[in-house]
């Protein structure tokens, strides 16, 4: 939006004080009649002249006293901006990323300092490699690294972190056009990366190091959701809720899952139907299941709780860049979400679903864009 | 939170205690003015007057026969110094009548008026009222007997006085609706007479509960039949659509004009001239014009004539400060950038702001992020990053059937977007390339 400034006149006349001003507007006024009859006298002559434009005394009335930024309207922002909102989603990762420190230790400190790190290069090389100007001031690297480093199982080498996060980068986001124009989300493709690459070192789960597991002598352990779609076991709530469990490095406490996407919601930074729908749907559809067989399928509290869906619902599916524009397209990209989730936990191979739904609605998103366009102001559709 | 508005806009900070307690001052009428022919949508006039020619006040200087146009008055008492072209706030060279003051004393020009308004008939109010050269004072121009003559087959029932005033730093209609407010409503009634409505309504927004105070006792005391309806604070609930919705709850249709729906609105400022007009005699010479910002010295609601270059105004208020760099005319969300202040104030300049900005070159665009901010924001329910990316590439097609046409312009979207891309300034231009492309399918 830069724009011309208009410095035309450099004469040392004081524009405070008026009648000099003024005096001067006289001299230059009173001439330009007659300047303006000319052309008709030298007729034959009249060729495209675009120098005496410059000439034009009356110039001399409008000398710019100082250069004004000329820009169009509005003249206001509201001062939100991308590195904001982004840095804002990685403050709102902190509850989850401490608990996962907490219940895990140094193994979790190394992956996520790792995957973090791993993304942040790959995005400085791959900006090199395009070059433009470097990316990573906007924190999207960022959260593409952490959010991956979440959802690992905290016992996954510590290299397989670091490919999936240059997975994620690369081919995840950097060579669709970068921020703005990927169309998966790129910390869940970097996950089904690996899942694809390491199906096993992607399905071990360790305990977290608290007094609970500290008698059990089991080096592998089931999640929640593995365990109930295997051994029909249901595990408490409370350890649900708080995250005492085996599971991914940041989806294991609810909790503090909850406390950062309540954070999000509140300043706006994501959607709340896409939560509500998508988190909606699970309760409503898992629990006519379970009403119906009880004994065969988990109850909808269970199905909230556990594996990533707080985590998937709140940062995930909510990722601006995947996620729908319009109001009526955030409700159906999150009840889509819901549905697939529930077909991949009750009748899938295997436990967990969020991340496929979340991708699976992703690619949905530009057509959900596309037929969602609300009826505009006075708008009368045939 | 119970007050009646419209769905979806923005809250913009409003910056208007600079001025809000500040009374209208006279500003002495200047030595010079410069009156530009064409002040209004519409057909422009042509010069009456000669170089060198006495002039009074009040005097119709420029005007054309045609309906939709609207004369221009002399501001001051003097002789024709100039005709010729000036630059215009909006950034180009237009002819105007430069005037030079020969007299304190104004000689006025005055319309021949009724004794008694209420006996006049409709056509000869709408006829002073066209002669008075009055124009929609809220920023449009556009001519009010024109407005004031809606068609036989649109029936009008409802009339809406607009008080809100929703652009941030502006206070020109709230210091006129706190010390006019008898004359502002006389004006109501006539412009309700003229319309033949029974249902005035009031439009104010809640940030001005002074003005929402004086305006109801004064509507108890003398107006009953009319209704004060204060508003909750939202940018652009001044515009004339979202205005008639959150008032009455009509949703005038896209392309269409508020009379489609029954409903008339006009500015606080109109309603004052028409008063001035019509129990005066006097012509559309003065207005009221906020000077303020954080980059002007003593900030003041003045009361100045048509034409006066911006830089008295300025000089008026302590002159700008040192480090003041943006000046435009009107609001700050749909205001115009003044490359210099040699300008004169046009019957549209409801305020003139004197601001410091950072450099605007230096702001960073980053892709769209498709968050949605502007889809929430925008008041016609558009979706602006679509519009202005259709804009952008060309697909002028694909711009229309998304509704490109119907942006009012008010920039929210722009307002709001982390990327701080410029949708309403590109969709502005997507408009634009359409009505060029129409208007060659029609030559």
């Amino acid at each position: 939006m830069e724009e011309k400034t208009n410095k035309e006149m450099e004469d040392g006349n004081d524009p405070e004080k008026s009648p000099a001003a003024d005096q001067q507007k006289g001299e230059a006024s009173e001439p330009a009649a007659p300047v303006k009859k000319e052309p008709p006298s030298e007729e034959p002559a009249a060729k495209p002249k675009p120098a005496p434009v410059a000439k034009d005394p009356r110039d001399k009335l409008y000398k710019a006293d100082k250069a004004y930024i000329i820009s169009s309207s509005p003249h206001f922002h509201s001062g939100s901006s991308v590195p904001k909102i982004m840095w804002s989603v990685v403050g709102a990762l902190a509850p989850a990323t401490f608990m996962a420190i907490y219940y895990f230790g140094m193994p979790a400190v190394v992956m996520i300092t790792a995957c973090i790190a791993a993304a942040l290069v790959t995005e400085i090389i791959m900006n090199r490699m395009k070059g433009e100007s470097l990316t990573i001031n906007d924190g999207s690297a960022a959260i593409t690294g952490l959010l991956l480093a979440l959802t690992l199982p905290p016992s996954l080498p510590v290299s397989a972190g670091v490919l999936g996060s240059i997975f994620a980068i690369a081919i995840g986001k950097q060579v669709f056009g970068g921020l703005g124009y990927n169309i998966f989300n790129p910390a869940l493709l970097g996950r089904a990366f690996l899942q694809a690459s390491f199906p096993v070192a992607m399905t071990t789960w360790t305990f977290p190091n608290t007094a609970k597991y500290a008698a059990v002598d089991a080096v592998t352990a089931a999640t929640p959701l593995g365990q109930f779609k295997f051994e029909k076991i249901v595990t408490d709530y409370a350890d649900l809720f708080f995250g005492n469990i085996s599971g991914s490095l940041g989806e294991t406490s609810a909790l503090a899952v909850l406390i950062g996407g309540i954070f999000l919601l509140v300043m706006k930074y994501a959607d709340w139907r896409i939560p509500l729908s998508y988190m909606g749907t699970v309760f409503i559809l898992g629990g006519l299941f379970w009403y119906f067989s009880p004994d065969k399928y988990p109850d909808p509290l269970f199905h909230m709780l556990s594996g990533g869906l707080m985590l998937g619902a709140l940062f995930m599916a909510t990722d601006m860049v995947t996620s729908p524009i319009t109001n009526s397209g955030a409700w159906i990209f999150g009840v889509g979400a819901g549905i697939v989730l529930v077909i991949i936990r009750l009748f899938g191979g295997v436990p967990e679903g969020v991340m496929y739904s979340i991708l699976f609605m992703n690619a949905f998103t530009p057509m959900i864009n596309r037929y969602t366009r609300p009826r505009y102001f006075g708008e009368v559709r045939a | 939170m119970g007050l009646p508005t419209f769905k979806k806009g923005i809250h913009p900070q409003d910056h208007k205690t600079l001025t809000n307690k500040k009374p209208v001052e006279v500003l002495p009428v200047p030595d010079e003015v410069f009156i530009p022919l064409q002040q209004h949508i519409g057909v422009s006039g042509e010069v009456l007057v000669e170089k060198g020619e006495e002039v009074r006040t009040g005097q119709v200087i420029g005007k054309s026969e045609k309906f939709v146009s609207s004369p221009v008055h002399a501001s001051l008492t003097g002789k024709v110094k100039a005709i010729d072209q000036f630059l215009h706030p909006l950034g180009t060279k237009v002819t105007m009548i430069n005037l030079e003051k020969t007299s304190d004393e104004d000689q006025w020009d005055k319309l021949s008026i009724p004794a008694d308004w209420q006996k006049a008939t409709v056509d000869e109010l709408r006829n002073l009222i066209w002669q008075a050269g009055i124009v929609g004072l809220g920023g449009a121009a556009f001519p009010t007997h024109v407005k004031l003559a809606p068609p036989r087959e649109k029936k009008i029932d409802t009339f809406i006085l607009n008080g809100v005033e929703c652009e941030p730093y502006l206070t020109a209609d709230h210091r006129a609706m706190l010390e006019m407010a008898d004359k502002i409503l006389n004006g109501m009634s006539i412009i309700m007479k003229i319309l033949g409505t029974e249902n005035g309504f009031i439009g104010i927004e809640n940030n001005k509960p002074d003005a929402i105070e004086v305006m109801q006792k004064l509507v108890t005391e003398k107006y009953p039949n009319f209704i004060v309806s204060p508003l909750q604070v939202k940018y652009p609930q001044g515009a004339e659509k979202m205005l008639i919705e959150a008032i009455v709850h009509r949703r005038v249709p896209a392309g269409g004009l508020p009379m489609d729906v029954g409903t008339v609105v006009n500015n606080v400022g109109t309603a004052l001239a028409v008063n001035n007009a019509i129990m005066d005699g006097r012509a559309l010479i003065e207005r009221i014009v906020t000077v303020t910002g954080e980059g002007v010295n003593d900030p003041k609601n003045l009361m100045v004539r048509i034409g006066t270059p911006f830089r008295v105004l300025i000089d008026a208020c302590g002159g700008m400060k040192e480090k003041a760099n943006e000046v435009y005319m009107g609001g700050p969300m749909m205001g115009f950038a003044q490359t210099n202040l040699d300008v004169p104030v046009i019957k549209a300049t409801s305020g003139i702001i004197c601001r410091e900005t950072a450099k605007k070159a230096a702001t960073k665009i980053y892709p769209c992020i498709q968050c949605g901010s502007c889809v929430t924001a925008c008041p016609m329910n558009l979706l602006p990053t679509r519009l202005s990316s259709f804009a952008e590439s060309g697909k002028l097609e694909e711009a229309e059937t998304f509704g490109i046409l119907n942006c009012i312009e008010c920039g929210s979207c722009s307002y709001v977007c982390p990327s701080q891309i410029p949708l309403v300034q590109l969709i502005r231009v997507g408009k634009l390339q359409i009505s060029e492309a129409k208007r060659k399918k029609v030559a």
